[in-house]
């Protein structure tokens, strides 16, 4: 109940932000205006059309992680609104959780909002979205919580400019690991072995996320890859979470 | 049993690019008893805040032992009971009065229906009824103190903490402050209170603590402070005889006249019934017996001046 009420403000700060709805108009016009770009033949009309609405959810959602994540604890230490609250019966963990449950509830109905838009857009088009255009955009979801995570552990110990700027990082990394550890692959120093190895454990491999492929070019996809992504998420999360608790447990409140 | 018990407080901070320590507390000694309005006085940066912090678990001292409801100090359980307004205290601007209530209720795990009644309660208390539907972002320094009153009782606490709650008060806020402290001392809870401001202290409390360097200097029951340290007693009197005044000249009393007043300063006490013993022989008229206990303000600054005589 603490963490559920904690969550909901959360929630409440982010749905009173004017910031939050200027970004998501700007997603929803761009989900609108694809067609404008789209070449007219039929076919790969609709995979223009499905292309730029999951890269916009995805970019304008990670949009809002950096701006708002990367700041959500931080601010209530800079602020000192958190006195009130760890004053009270309420754990440290407590905390954290509520804050990232918080935003991933903004998160969820943000995308609720552009994935509703996308499907009418579509079936306007005269355009039949499959399911897999769903099972994309829930990965997407997977991945933006996996980006919270890294916003909020961050945010726990650095500014606002400094955690969005980490969690970019890592964000623009995450999807690239997999093709930077291939790349080094014939290199012979052991130390960018070394590097690119700790690089691509460290950084979560975003790429496991993106069921763009199947949702736009009907490749299918094993079911095992959807089970096993799904686990590497959130043990991804948990470990992100745990050290963003074990920071913020021993600190002072200043 | 008490309700508060410090032992031995210490706490250093890290200051700077170079991480010096900085010794804010050295030791901090501290019984607070049930019931009772405890006030904890001392200059700025004396201390105050960083006890206080200490006690509800938001910073971590490096030494010493709290005691809490006689029991260990245990986080998270010792706060079911405890109420606190932190030193200008800061909500979340963008909900109203109602909503941040109900928010801080909800930390206490209290059901909606106790709630809303409670709620209610303390918006009447704080006088802050009329504004129940208005978001924190419009709200005056002294409203936002007052909010900060509500949400510290928001759970009917034992003890209650408040870290310099009149600042930021205007007189009429100040007074209704100190109702509301000595309502809650009816209501059979302990208040701890910090303030740098003797008045304020000087009216409710029934013992103080004086804290400097960060260390508690002086504590005991106002009245005794007070009355062991009287100073002076002045009595006027009107036309007093040359007689009277040749008998009191060779006692070696002081004495400044104003018209046919004249005052008389006695040294101490007990030479009141020496005095007045002479002044019925002479049958001289006395207007007023008055006397000047050291204020707080006096005390504090004998005290602070012992201390520092101490030390070097
Ligand atoms: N977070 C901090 N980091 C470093 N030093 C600190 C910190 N907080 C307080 N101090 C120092 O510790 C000392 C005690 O501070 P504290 O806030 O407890 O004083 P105070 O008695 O509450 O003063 P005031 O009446 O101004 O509120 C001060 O000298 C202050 O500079
Ligand atoms: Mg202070």
């Amino acid at each position: 109940m603490k963490i559920r009420a904690i969550a909901i403000n959360t929630f409440r700060e982010a749905a009173r932000d004017k910031i939050l709805y200027t970004l998501l108009i700007f997603g929803l016009l761009l989900i609108v205006a694809s067609e404008v770009v789209s070449p007219l033949t039929l076919g790969q009309q609709e995979r223009v059309m499905k292309d730029i609405g999951l890269a916009s959810i995805s970019i304008f959602c990670v949009l809002i992680i950096l701006l708002v994540g990367a700041g959500l604890l931080y601010k209530e230490l800079d602020k000192r609104t958190i006195y009130t609250i760890l004053s009270k019966p309420v754990h440290r963990y407590q905390f954290i959780l509520g804050k990232y449950f918080g935003l991933l509830t903004t998160l969820l109905v943000i995308v609720a909002v552009m994935t509703v838009t996308l499907y009418a857009h579509l079936w306007l088009m005269g355009q039949n979205p499959t399911a897999g255009l769903l099972i994309a955009i829930c990965f997407i979801y997977i991945k933006l919580a996996v980006v919270t995570s890294v916003a909020i552990m961050f945010s726990g110990f650095s500014s606002p400019a400094l955690s969005a700027t980490f969690t970019f990082i890592i964000y623009f990394i995450g999807h690239l690991s997999a093709d930077i550890k291939n790349l080094t692959q014939h290199l012979d120093s052991q130390f960018v072995h070394f590097l690119t190895n700790a690089l691509y454990y460290l950084v979560p491999n975003l790429d496991y996320f993106d069921l763009k492929s199947q949702a736009v070019h009907q490749i299918p996809i094993d079911s095992s890859f959807y089970f096993l992504s799904t686990i590497y998420a959130i043990t991804y999360i948990f470990a992100m979470l745990l050290i963003a608790i074990m920071v913020f447990e021993r600190r002072d409140l200043k | 049993m008490a309700i508060l018990e410090i032992e031995g407080l210490t706490k250093t901070y890290r200051v700077g690019f170079f991480n010096r320590p900085y010794s804010a507390l050295n030791g901090v000694d501290l019984k607070i008893e049930p019931n009772e309005i405890f006030g904890y006085l001392g200059p700025n940066g004396s201390g105050k805040t960083t006890t206080i912090k200490s006690i509800l678990g938001l910073i971590r001292p490096d030494g010493g032992k709290i005691r809490m409801f006689d029991q260990p100090f245990s986080g998270v359980e010792s706060k079911r009971n405890i109420g606190y307004l932190p030193e200008n205290p800061y909500f979340y601007t963008y909900l109203t009065a109602l909503e941040v209530l109900d928010f801080y209720a909800q930390l206490f795990e209290i059901r909606k229906v106790d709630r809303e009644k409670r709620i209610n309660n303390l918006l009447e208390l704080v006088g802050l009824s009329e504004a129940r539907h208005q978001v924190l972002r419009n709200f005056s320094k002294g409203m936002l103190q007052r909010i900060g009153i509500a949400q510290a009782l928001i759970n009917d606490p034992k003890l209650v903490i408040l870290d310099e709650p009149m600042s930021g008060l205007d007189p009429i806020g100040r007074k209704e402050m100190r109702d509301i402290i000595l309502d809650l001392k009816d209501q059979g809870k302990t208040v701890f209170f910090s303030s740098h401001i003797l008045s304020d202290v000087e009216m409710i409390c029934d013992r103080v603590g004086i804290v400097f360097k960060g260390k508690v200097i002086s504590v005991g029951k106002l009245e005794e402070m007070l009355s062991s340290t009287v100073k002076a007693v002045e009595i006027t009197v009107k036309r007093l005889s040359h007689a009277g005044y040749d008998e009191l000249q060779k006692s070696d009393e002081k004495m400044i006249h104003s018209g046919e007043n004249t005052l008389i300063i006695l040294r101490s006490e007990d030479d009141i019934d020496r005095v007045t013993t002479i002044l019925t022989k002479h049958t001289t008229k006395i207007v007023s017996i008055i006397p000047h206990k050291t204020s707080l303000e006096d005390l504090f600054v004998q005290q602070l001046e012992k201390v520092l005589k101490n030390e070097n």
